[in-house]
């Protein structure tokens, strides 16, 4: 069992409430996903010439002051850091595959969690509360979010293994459920170059939809081959640089509710979650329906 | 003779403030006397109102979650908002009334008393039901009746995919479009018992429909008897 949660402010002086709207939507599904918690948050994107790392540590000190300053000298002098215990985002104009190999060869303690112009992504384990406050949830601001608390049936309960996931730039994936063919979908994927962080179910999705629309595809096209190719159990929840999209199994195996008013979309697994959003009582709710794409635009 | 205390007539829980179990602690121990029962901010909270044993009126006043009214005997429960999975699971007696609409597996394996809902129901509406009578004003998901054992299914809108799959003695019917029937479910001529049954049910659920719309899906009884020639083909 996990929860995923999702929201979409439509106005823009919606944006700074981001976080805060959101805090009661994770915590209330700390009862489906008890172990793990994370959120990817979409903001304004940076220059079109920069990029964002999300980085994540680990257990231990990290000497972030210091890392800065290597980053300072080794991908240009206007790479800025902005840390959040022990997760930072690196904002640089360093080609975002120079910036990623230079941290994976000089920091391999360090985790890349996220790269784009609009992604930032924190995930750790612990209850959802206890990761929100670590990285202080209620503060963030953006256009659109996608989180998930989760009780881990497949793969072992570490930071790395939390959701969301990402593949490419400015690309998530949550996930409640599970696939029964994560390691064919692998094997279709690692001889193409295609390199695999961790040996979870769900990382196998989300790398190859990414790669479907690499090759080209729209969103729609990479989730009609989703359909056709994972088997298994799903409420996918996905996130792009101006997208929320979510998208059920065909036998709806996982919960999805969905709230929409003038102000925002908001995507859970459960109702209870979307219970303290302002003005839910007069939402429009419905259940997404089994292989039906829906896809919400900023 | 001295007079004894006497239970609330009606007795109001706000689930935001106490959570379900003081609700469901009253309903099981103490509702004798009582007439009516409210559970205020429900919120999507699980299991609100189950295992009722007593002929009491529970109002619940928004959303419910995951198996609102289960196994339910005698209670008159309304949820005045939707339900989440699996309302009124288990039900023996009694009813359960949803106002919106109804996630997945409504009245799963029910052995008696009427569900109603209002609204939409998800996939699965009456998997295995045994013998509780359920009546939706809207459609049914796919997989609705799935092993569907006893009782009867009245659909007002259409049904999805797959109705009825591996149907036993349970009766279906339907109003709408009917998308495609499941192993071993075939529709059948309505008699006169049926327009009956229809309508009695309709007129319990305060739904106003012609009994002459609906047709009646029921099992094949095909796979009743293993069939060695049917290589597995069903």
């Amino acid at each position: 069992m996990c929860g995923i949660v999702g929201l979409l402010v439509k106005k823009p002086a919606l944006r700074e409430q981001l976080g805060e709207l959101m805090l009661p939507m994770l915590i209330g599904m700390t009862e489906r996903g008890p172990d793990s918690a994370g959120l990817a948050v979409f903001t304004a994107p940076v220059p079109e010439a920069h990029r964002k790392l999300s980085l994540y540590a680990g257990g231990g000190d990290f000497d972030w002051i210091a890392f800065e300053d290597a980053a300072r000298h080794a991908l240009g002098p206007d790479s800025t850091l902005a840390v959040q215990a022990n997760h930072a985002v690196l904002e640089t104009s360093s080609a975002p595959d120079k910036a990623r190999a230079w941290v994976r060869k000089r920091y391999p303690q360090l985790h890349v969690l996220s790269a784009g112009r609009s992604i930032d992504l924190y995930k750790d384990v612990g209850a959802p509360a206890e990761v929100a406050a670590r990285y202080d949830f209620g503060k963030l601001a953006g256009t659109h979010l996608v989180g998930h608390t989760r009780m881990a049936t497949e793969s072992a309960v570490t930071p790395d293994r939390a959701h969301p996931f990402t593949a490419g730039e400015d690309f998530c994936l949550v996930h409640n459920g599970s696939l029964s063919n994560p390691y064919s979908i692998r094997r279709q994927l690692e001889p193409l170059g295609i390199a695999f962080d961790t040996d979870n179910d769900t990382e196998a999705a989300c790398r190859f939809l990414e790669w479907r629309m690499r090759e080209g595809d729209t969103l729609e096209q990479a989730l009609q081959k989703g359909f056709d190719e994972l088997d298994g159990f799903f409420t996918f929840l996905m996130g792009t640089k101006d997208e929320l999209a979510l998208v059920r199994d065909a036998f709806a195996c996982k919960p999805a509710i969905v709230a929409e008013t003038d102000d925002y979309v908001a995507i859970s697994s459960e109702f209870r979650s979307l219970a303290r959003l302002p003005d839910v009582k007069h939402a429009t709710l419905f259940e997404p329906k089994p292989e039906e794409m829906y896809v919400w635009r900023v | 003779m001295a007079s004894v205390m006497t239970a609330p007539r009606v007795a109001t829980f706000d689930l935001a403030e106490g959570g379900v179990r003081p609700l469901n602690a009253f309903l099981h121990r103490d509702a004798a006397g009582t007439a009516k029962v409210i559970a205020e901010n429900p919120d999507g909270a699980h299991n609100i109102a189950v295992g009722v044993d007593a002929p009491v009126e529970i109002e619940v006043r928004g959303h419910a979650g995951y198996y609102a009214g289960g196994m339910n005997k005698q209670a008159a429960i309304t949820i005045f908002g939707n339900a989440g999975p699996g309302v009124a699971e288990g039900m023996s007696s009694g009813t359960v009334r949803v106002k919106g609409f109804a996630s997945v597996s409504a009245g799963a394996a029910a052995h008696g008393g009427l569900l109603v809902i209002e609204g939409d129901a998800s996939l699965r509406c009456g998997i295995s039901m045994k013998g509780i009578d359920i009546v939706v004003g809207g459609s049914v998901g796919d997989y609705s009746a799935f092993m569907a054992q006893a009782g009867r299914l009245v659909v007002c809108g259409d049904a999805g995919d797959g109705l009825g799959d591996s149907l036993y003695e349970a009766v279906i019917f339907v109003r709408g479009a009917i998308k495609s029937f499941g192993a071993d479910a075939h529709e059948e001529p309505m008699t006169e018992a049926d327009y009956a049954t229809v309508r009695e049910l309709l007129a319990r659920a305060g739904f106003r429909h012609d009994p002459r719309d609906f047709r009646r899906v029921a099992s094949k009884r095909e796979l009743y008897h293993w069939n060695a020639d049917a290589n597995q083909e069903y």
